[in-house]
């Protein structure tokens, strides 16, 4: 099996780009990926995986492999295939990209994109729903927000924390997103202004919830042969898994445990012969603070119950021991639907190259990237070291 | 909602009916096809008691198509008295006095908008416990 390295890496600002369609977003992220690959072209590309969770219900487009590879002028004889796993696609189309330059290909070309904002946010609301169980949740008018707001409360009820003990999760985000030319939200936030925030669906509040907005990025993965040649640090995807949970939060035996994320990141770890301990950066699904906590607690960065605890202290921030979001995460970088987890690995693979500006983790050589498809139904775990 | 799609639905979500494990006695709701390792005879339907507890809540501000005629509205997990965990609306309760805990039941109520085809979907809600 062969090593895979991160050869390029390409992203477009997340926002409501009205003017913009789904393809010239992907073609942005496509072209600078491959931009500042001189010695791989077009052709040199032997497979497309493309991850998008809301190009059906959103934008009307199926087979997203052969529209894109169309799009992109890449060879027709090469497999060009999308992958859905609701906001984990685009980890999981990286995630076959790895499997299948592991295996022999030399060139994977991986994209995740989104163009949502064109449909108004009752319909929105509705395509995130599909990620839940269809029968028994999304009929009864629960949303993913209404989940982990749901999540939050109990969580709040058995460890006796208030709402405002979530507040710093955003508060990073913020900030470090502020610093983010590419992000959605570029300012930042501050404890007064959360507790002031209305309600979205209680107890999460407006300053605690994601906004989805378009975005498309991209990644071109290549064999330990093909990064030899090329310049700089290399970036080494040493540990990738899939894990997954009932899609129903009813059926789960406790809630307010991530199962899926905890297996897929024990597993990604393993292989990469790492432990939790070894990460020096973090991105995670982090749409409300109560996401970020859970996920934070069933990896095993800290005991359950205690997370915000730490979030409070710092721990979350690019000084502190778990730095989280550093590109401004899910709340201020912008959810970016089936897209977030190329937005992800881009952010940590800056990192290890230490090109991640005011957010530099100091001296950062591992990182991992966990994509939650639904409330931690699919997780999909990366870990990224860096080669000197 | 497509007819024939929440008419096959309709015992679970009309009469709260769920499987029971006939050996070890566990109730599950909804009710499920076997997994790969279990006899399909080992569970067999079960008439739930429609009483339980608040397990946790969230009043919704921010609502998806299809729910606009219930304006803000909460929904919950509830732990039935049997053991499993359902998902549905709360109705006939004001947001201030829910808490988890909160002993409700089931009622038979609309549970979405009516769409263009016009079919009207009732099923499963929960409401405080009178009784």
């Amino acid at each position: 099996m062969s090593n895979v390295y991160i050869a390029g890496m390409g992203a477009t600002a997340v926002g409501e780009h009205y003017q913009r369609s789904l393809a010239d977003l992907a073609s942005e992220a496509a072209r600078t990926a491959l931009m500042n690959v001189p010695s791989i072209a077009p052709h040199h590309i032997g497979a497309l995986y493309v991850g998008s969770a809301f190009s059906e219900e959103l934008y009307g487009q199926s087979q997203l492999g052969a529209y894109l590879a169309s799009m992109l002028g890449l060879s027709p004889s090469i497999p060009a295939l999308r992958v859905e796993a609701a906001g984990a696609s685009g980890a999981l189309a990286l995630y076959q990209a790895v499997q299948a330059v592991q295996h022999g290909l030399p060139v994977a070309l991986v994209i995740g994109v989104e163009k949502v904002t064109d449909h108004l946010e009752d319909e929105i609301e509705a395509a995130q729903a599909m990620a839940t169980d269809s029968n028994e949740e999304a009929l009864h008018g629960v949303t993913l927000t209404a989940q982990w707001a749901m999540l939050m409360r109990r969580y709040m009820y058995e460890y006796g924390y208030s709402a405002d003990a979530f507040a710093p999760f955003p508060i990073n985000a913020h900030a470090n997103g502020a610093k983010n030319p590419l992000a959605l939200y570029r300012f930042p936030i501050d404890a007064s202004k959360y507790r002031k925030a209305a309600q979205i669906a209680s107890p999460i509040n407006m300053l605690d919830c994601s906004t989805l907005a378009d975005g498309a990025a991209a990644l071109l993965i290549v064999n330990e042969n093909l990064a030899r040649e090329l310049d700089g640090v290399r970036i080494r995807i040493a540990g990738a898994a899939v894990a997954t949970d009932h899609p129903a939060l009813h059926r789960r035996r406790n809630p307010l445990d991530l199962s899926a994320a905890r297996a897929s990141a024990h597993i990604a770890l393993g292989r990469a012969h790492l432990g939790v301990g070894d990460v020096d950066v973090w991105e995670l699904t982090d749409p409300h603070g109560i996401a970020a906590t859970l996920a934070l607690e069933a990896i095993g960065c800290y005991e359950t119950g205690t997370a915000p605890r730490h979030a409070a202290e710092g721990a979350i921030t690019p000084g502190g021991k778990t730095p989280i979001a550093t590109a401004g995460g899910y709340k201020a970088r912008g959810d970016v639907g089936g897209a977030t987890g190329i937005y992800q690995v881009i952010e940590i693979a800056q990192q290890l190259r230490g090109q991640a500006g005011a957010t530099q983790v100091t001296n950062a050589r591992v990182g991992f990237a966990q994509s939650l498809g639904g409330i931690g139904t699919t997780a999909v775990s990366h870990v990224l070291i860096r080669e000197s | 909602m497509k007819i024939a799609r929440h008419w096959r639905d309709r015992v679970p979500r009309y009469r709260l009916e769920g499987q029971r494990h006939r050996h070890t006695g566990e109730v599950r709701f909804p009710p499920q096809p076997p997994a790969l390792d279990e006899d399909p005879n080992d569970w067999e339907p079960y008439q739930l008691s429609g009483r339980g507890e608040i397990y946790s809540f969230s009043v919704l501000r921010q609502t998806p198509e299809g729910f606009a005629s219930f304006g803000v509205y909460p929904v919950a997990l509830v732990r039935l008295e049997e053991g499993p965990l359902v998902t549905a609306q709360l109705t006939d309760c004001d947001e201030s006095e829910l808490t988890i805990g909160m002993p409700v039941e089931m009622v038979t109520r609309r549970l979405m908008d009516t769409g263009e085809d016009g079919v009207l979907v009732y099923g499963y809600k929960f409401r405080p416990r009178l009784s």
